[in-house]
């Protein structure tokens, strides 16, 4: 071809690449190993906004977060979703986040919102409760723990498992519980009489859960294990053959339970600003709030949003959660495992 | 008539007017670009970010402490593992390598399949084995009318021994009894025709025969055993804190950064000093002898002894591998009831559901796993990895059978990959990654690559005692007759290390195949593995959740077993017997 043919050609083929209509856009949106959602609530997201969302799903809650900090100056994601309340201190002093105040944080009850920047959003929270077997405390006739101090009672000697606050986030949040109930000075000798009370400590949920429990399919020893309040919920969902009543439940006292909330930001350099701030409101409205509970098995923050009959019937919510300010978590989470390691395991 | 034949073409001429220092490095290039880019700089980036001048000061002394009993953990659980792991590895291999009997391919092939098994999967099939409520304590209470479980396995010390050998006795079993198999039998022979007894036949010719193969295979499999994590998480006491379960601990739940970038550190130079170690004693006297082919080692048991001795053998193999393997494929087909009724009954009864319900997605999530499409992903993974670490791992290998000064210096550090944390590496990825010219954070070739880094190490030191066993006058005498070296290589070498390649293969593909670690780390969702997609399932409470869990871990194993068969069965042209 004669060489201006061939330049004319090719200003033709860039000035139609360049003159293409807008594909879609791609958000990308970080989150810990445990997301879900249903296909359909995203899609419509995706249509509604002509965007294309890829999820990097990044580990458990630590190693997102530790992820999302290391890259702060090159964001591997525009949005980060993960970060719970036991953490949120960390992210907060790394400033991975930009501030967002979205106009749904007014259907979001205030408990919910630990951040007065509007930095980190609330998303959704859940209760980690200890879960008992039904069929065991009726079987043998066991009235049912109240507070955390019944758990130390010699008719419960053995029936309880817990997870090393080390290596899990259900056992640190236990631990939490009985540091906001028993203070910080009396935490320890109380640990110390469950302790005496044979409590078994393994290090991960699933061990605890799938091999230790009792009501679980692993038919284990303990019938007391520490775990999440929709637990029950999910073993009604996830039953085969269908059951007609939940083999679990939750124990719901006063402090014996601690909340965890986990919060949605957007991170600090995302190119696609306006759109992250879709998604967020996306992500606080009523749609994707409803979606959460059969796929994450969490409870929405929304207040407008209904709940499954599922959760209303078999999970349930304590009514005096315990609680502590994540600057305290963070302060002190370190001296206190490092405190429970050694008065529990050695 | 006799045709002269050119001088261009004499071998002993060097035609290539390359300057002197290109041949030896030529073989290195390949790793060194490879190891280079993906793990030094992604290592040498997250240890400087923890280990920098500035945040070196807050290792005080109770962090030293840790790091110090974290390291003689690591150093005990790893021995023990790996003596216990040689003392069932060893008789093995050679029970396979000299004895034909029926079954022995499924037996091999059954020892194999532990290796590709994530954790999560083989600490389930101990569970239902050996578990507080598993078949043994189960059937001891039964006999013995007992009311709590007489054996407490999961959460000693002994579980993660046991745990260990179970996984890495294939790797004795396949690097010693390569080489066993190809032992020259007339040198035993003409020891025990000068009145050796059997005893100082194996002490004087055997063992020295088989000391690069058994070294290296200790190496490998202490090291495997000294970074282990999921075994210890799941199967050990809680408390047991080894340098890699520490190193996790500091790095993510405490984000201690300069105390999991100093034990890391430590770690890695340890795997240094145990490379160099290697190298070093196997640099003594070398022995080789021209490998014989594999059948003429094989023979049928003679003997009431022997055959009393192989049968225990076989039988105590069977029963180690088979029984945790069997209670996976059992659960997932029992419908194992969380009723409200008497609870020492278990329930029980056959279905397809577990199965059937991989196939669906019930709750439209958009994570769903579709089981065909994971296993395609990670079969596809695995022949990257195969490929990859193949070409990349063989120019080494054939290097490292003649060793020069290039490879007693780049030798122990070809181990480092092993000796890594995996939460190290992920975390260096995630930094060194993210941004151009190497923006490959989100590419699902960043999975394959870390396999490769992974395997490496072990398709390198299968490859060499291998090709160091080729003695070097076949060599010589075949360039004398003509032949270029890389006829050489072809007529010579590759007939012979042929079999080693495809167990080097092998390898290669069980490593991808169950690799969780560093998988966890750059997994893509759209482009699950197999074991992730089993560790999500067992994530969550619930009877369906549980069996799909065991029906993919069975899908697993069958996949892997498959796998191994079919290499095994290839006979590569041009390798015949051997």
């Amino acid at each position: 071809m004669k060489p201006i043919r061939m330049i004319l050609f090719l200003i033709i083929l860039i000035s139609l690449v360049a003159c293409a209509p807008a594909g879609p856009v791609t958000l990308t949106v970080m989150t810990h190993d445990s997301f879900s959602a249903s296909e359909p609530v995203i899609l419509a997201f995706e249509q509604a906004n002509n965007v294309k969302i890829m999820f990097l799903k990044s580990g458990d809650a630590g190693t997102a977060l530790n992820k999302a900090i290391l890259t702060k100056d090159a964001p591997l994601a525009d949005v980060f979703y993960g970060v719970d309340n036991t953490f949120l201190s960390r992210a907060m002093e790394a400033g991975i986040y930009e501030s967002y105040s979205s106009p749904l944080l007014a259907e979001i009850p205030a408990e919910f919102k630990l951040d007065p920047q509007d930095r980190a959003l609330p998303v959704d929270y859940g209760d980690i409760c200890i879960n008992y077997d039904r069929a065991y405390f009726s079987t043998h006739l066991l009235s049912l723990p109240v507070t955390l101090e019944d758990l130390a009672k010699p008719e419960y000697k053995g029936l309880l498992v817990v997870e090393n606050p080390a290596s899990s986030s259900p056992g640190l949040a236990f631990l939490l519980a009985t540091v906001a109930h028993f203070g910080d000075g009396g935490y320890l000798d109380y640990w110390r009489s469950l302790r005496a009370n044979d409590v078994q400590v393994v290090d991960g949920w699933e061990t605890a859960y799938y091999t230790n429990f009792s009501a679980s399919s692993g038919h284990g020893p303990q019938s007391m294990v520490v775990s999440y309040n929709t637990s029950p919920a999910a073993e009604v969902v996830y039953a085969s053959p269908p059951v007609t009543d939940a083999p679990t439940a939750s124990l719901l006292g006063p402090g014996t339970c601690f909340r965890q909330i986990e919060f949605v930001g957007i991170l600090k350099g995302s190119k696609n600003l306006e759109l992250a701030k879709k998604f967020i409101d996306f992500m606080l409205g009523q749609k994707f709030q409803e979606d959460i509970p059969l796929q994450m098995f969490m409870y929405p923050v929304n207040s407008n949003a209904h709940l499954p009959e599922e959760f209303s019937l078999y999970a349930g919510q304590a009514s005096q959660p315990a609680s502590l300010a994540p600057a305290v978590i963070a302060a002190n989470r370190e001296r206190w495992i490092a405190d429970w390691t050694e008065a529990v395991l050695h | 008539m006799f045709k002269p034949v050119p001088r261009s073409d004499s071998p002993m001429r060097n035609r290539t007017s390359l300057p002197a220092w290109v041949k030896p490095v030529l073989p290195w290039l390949g790793v060194s670009l490879f190891m280079g880019a993906f793990f030094f700089y992604p290592i040498a980036h997250i240890l400087w970010m923890g280990l920098n001048p500035a945040s070196i000061t807050s290792i005080d002394r109770s962090s030293v402490n840790l790091a110090i009993r974290s390291l003689l953990t690591s150093f005990y659980q790893a021995g023990l593992s790996t003596l216990l792991t040689l003392a069932l590895g060893l008789p093995t291999a050679f029970l396979f390598s000299h004895y034909a009997f029926k079954g022995k391919l499924f037996l091999r092939a059954l020892t194999a399949i532990p290796f590709m098994l994530p954790t999560v999967v083989v600490a389930a099939g101990f569970n239902a084995l050996l578990g507080p409520r598993g078949w043994v304590n189960l059937g001891l209470m039964d006999l013995f009318h007992l009311q709590n479980a007489p054996i407490t396995f999961v959460g000693t010390f002994g579980a993660i021994l046991m745990a260990h050998v179970f996984y890495n006795t294939t790797i004795v079993i396949r690097l010693v009894g390569n080489t066993l198999s190809r032992l020259d039998p007339r040198t035993e022979q003409a020891a025990q025709t000068l009145g050796s007894n059997p005893w100082q036949v194996l002490r004087h010719v055997t063992l020295p025969l088989l000391r690069p193969s058994i070294l290296a295979a200790s190496l490998l499999v202490f090291i495997f055993d000294f970074t282990s994590f999921g075994v210890i998480l799941l199967l050990g006491k809680p408390g047991f804190s080894t340098l890699e379960v520490e190193i996790y601990r500091q790095a993510i739940q405490m984000f201690n950064l300069p105390l999991a970038g100093l034990l890391s550190l430590i770690q890695l130079l340890c795997t240094l000093v145990f490379s160099i170690l290697y190298s070093r004693i196997l640099r003594r006297d070398p022995v080789t002898s021209a490998p014989r082919s594999a059948q003429e080692n094989i023979r049928k048991a003679q003997t009431v002894l022997q055959k009393i001795i192989l049968s225990v053998l076989v039988v105590f193999l069977l029963a180690f591998f088979l029984l945790p393997l069997i209670s996976l494929p059992v659960r997932s087909i029992t419908r194992l009831e969380a009723d409200r009724g008497a609870r020492d009954q278990v329930r029980t009864g056959f279905t397809g559901d577990y199965y059937s319900e991989l196939f669906i997605n019930r709750r439209e999530s958009l994570f769903y796993v579709p089981p065909f499409t994971a296993i395609a992903i990670s079969t596809g993974y695995a022949a990257l990895t195969v490929l990859l670490s193949l070409l990349i791992g063989f120019p080494v290998a054939s290097a490292l059978a003649r060793p020069g000064r290039m490879e007693r210096l780049l030798d122990p550090l070809l181990m480092l990959p092993l000796g890594a944390s995996a939460v190290t590496l992920g975390l260096g990825f995630i930094v060194s990654f993210n941004r151009p010219p190497l923006a490959l954070v989100n590419s699902p070739f960043l999975a394959p690559l870390a396999h490769t880094l992974i395997a490496l190490p072990f398709v390198i030191r299968s490859l060499q005692p291998a090709l160091a066993s080729i003695p070097d006058p076949l060599r010589q005498a075949a360039a004398a007759l003509g032949a270029s070296p890389v006829r050489v290589w072809a007529a010579v070498d590759w007939p012979i290390v042929g079999r080693a390649t495809l167990s080097a293969g092998v390898f290669a593909f069980t490593i991808s195949l169950g690799e969780f670690g560093a998988s966890s780390l750059v997994v893509r969702p759209e482009y699950p593995t197999m074991p992730i997609a089993i560790a999500r399932f067992l994530s969550q409470p619930g009877g369906m959740n549980y069996g799909q869990a065991m029906a993919m871990a069975t899908i697993l194993m069958l996949v892997c077993g498959l796998g191994i068969l079919l290499i095994e069965r290839l006979r590569l042209p041009g390798t015949g017997e051997f």
